[in-house]
């Protein structure tokens, strides 16, 4: 089951790791988009930090930590293929995090995730 | 949004499922469904239709009319024939830019379009002619369209058939639907095209006429952005104002000889003592075309370094994105005149130092009809 945070990031639990990707409500808000950079594999990583830059037609934004951990993986095909976020914003991952220990429960489930953003 | 303004095609823009930004006084479209980039593509491809009815119309009328303007834009005014349009500027006592316009003449008056976040300023700039006799309408019954893209042409002619004998940068009246269109061969997104002067209350009849044809598209703002960076056009407050000098914002050009020194008509606008020694001398800083090597846009406000590390900050970007049709990031900044299209100067991107190369402007070269 998916989880969401208030920075429109969806959390899905695989074993002892988060992905991590953004809801389609923040694609559309953010447009087409053309650039991203994504954090090295195997970096320590605090919640709330700022690890993937995201740029759109219109502005850059970031994508912040939702959890302390390591990133174990990267979506290495989007750098390449930007547009994807929006084409796919549910399959359009962009990082593996391990913390360590995975307790997703603090995150809004999806209907509490519908009735924040309206 | 209060106090914003709303031109004559907003419940149309709704209707269509526009988003809608605040923009210099103005609740105006930055994009549809379609989105930036696509919207950016189809006009290239095809024909866009722009809201522009925020931009400010002005008509001048009086004895010598095209003298008195010329006391205030560095343009050959006089020398314009009938049925034809030109670019100029507005500049300041101190040598700066005001606003830049386009502006016709039409047998028996001059037609003007300004920026609309400068529209008031350049109206009361303009009332100054008034003491020499001048009338100055500010047309207020009326919208402005924009038609843009290589198939703009074929679309307005199956409306209006008489476009397709104008060339770049004429002007003429043509009957539609029981009125008058004012129609100029122009736009500001480097692609053949139209701007369409209409009375507001046909203004809407004529956007869904146009909008009814296969080529076209509703395009937003923001597309409007990205076409104008990739012809290198530049954007009042952005890539120039007032502390920026003519020949700094790259628009050396719309001055001609005639108002330069030693012309017949040398001179003679504000801050003409400085606008033009600079032009003699050449500028020492010039707005000019940069392409990142990578991938990440540099956007307005990022400074520009003489070396990849240290070194000297030599500008600060004052427009750039990504380039749709360029398929890469774009930006212009006003660099040290020395530096030439192929040089690598470095950006200062979130702590990092990313080349980029100075390149020619545009980056898409235009479809103009000539």
């Amino acid at each position: 089951m998916l989880k969401y945070t208030e920075d429109h990031e969806w959390l899905k639990q695989e074993g002892d790791e988060i992905v991590v990707g953004i809801t389609a409500h923040a694609s559309e808000q953010l447009g087409d988009v053309v650039f991203i950079e994504l954090p090295e594999v195997g970096r320590e990583v605090e919640a709330g930090e700022e690890i993937v830059v995201i740029e759109s037609v219109k502005a850059a934004s970031d994508i912040v930590v939702p959890v302390a951990g390591v990133i174990t993986a990267v979506n290495e095909a989007l750098p390449d293929s930007p547009g994807a976020v929006n084409d796919d914003p549910a399959g359009a991952w962009f990082f593996r995090i391990r913390p360590a220990a995975v307790d997703l429960s603090g995150f809004m489930d999806e209907a509490a995730y519908k009735a924040l953003i309206g | 949004m209060a106090d914003l303004r709303r031109t004559p095609l907003f419940s149309l823009h709704m209707s269509l499922g526009a988003r809608m930004v605040a923009f210099a006084g103005w609740e105006m479209p930055v994009q549809y469904p379609m989105g930036v980039l696509n919207e950016h593509l189809h006009t290239r491809a095809h024909a866009g239709l722009f809201d522009v009815s925020h931009m400010g119309q002005v008509i001048l009328r009086g004895p010598e009319v095209a003298q008195a303007l010329e006391a205030l834009v560095p343009a050959d005014v006089a020398g314009l024939a009938e049925g034809r349009q030109r670019y100029g500027l507005f500049t300041t006592p101190e040598g700066g830019v005001l606003d830049d316009l386009m502006f016709a003449n039409k047998g028996d008056h001059l037609y003007l379009v300004v920026n609309a976040a400068c529209a008031e300023a350049d109206i009361a700039h303009l009332r100054g002619l008034q003491a020499r006799g001048i009338e100055v309408e500010v047309v207020t019954d009326r919208a402005l369209l924009a038609l843009q893209g290589p198939e703009a042409e074929a679309v307005l002619a199956r409306l209006v058939p008489g476009v397709v004998a104008m060339k770049f940068m004429d002007v003429a009246e043509f009957d539609w639907a029981g009125v008058t269109l004012w129609v100029s061969r122009s736009g500001y997104t480097g692609e053949d095209g139209f701007e369409i002067s209409v009375p507001k209350a046909q203004a809407e009849a004529l956007a869904r006429a146009l909008l009814d044809q296969p080529e076209v598209a509703p395009i937003g703002l923001g597309a409007r952005d990205s076409l104008r960076l990739e012809a290198g056009m530049p954007l009042y407050g952005h890539d120039m104002d007032a502390a920026t000098t003519p020949g700094a914002a790259g628009l050396g050009w719309s001055i001609p000889k005639v108002r330069r020194l030693g012309g017949a008509r040398a001179g003679g606008f504000p801050g003409a003592e400085t606008v033009l020694a600079e032009l003699v001398a050449g500028p020492a800083r010039v707005r000019q075309g940069l392409r990142p090597e990578g991938r990440a846009p540099i956007r307005e406000g990022v400074a520009i370094f003489d070396a990849p590390e240290g070194g000297v900050q030599i500008g600060t970007v004052c427009s750039g994105g990504f380039g749709p049709s360029v398929g890469a990031p774009v930006a212009m900044a006003i660099l040290p005149a020395h530096q030439a299209p192929g040089d690598t100067v470095w950006a200062e991107l979130r702590g990092k130092r990313l080349p980029a190369r100075v390149s020619p402007l545009p980056f898409h070269q235009p479809g103009y009809r000539r």
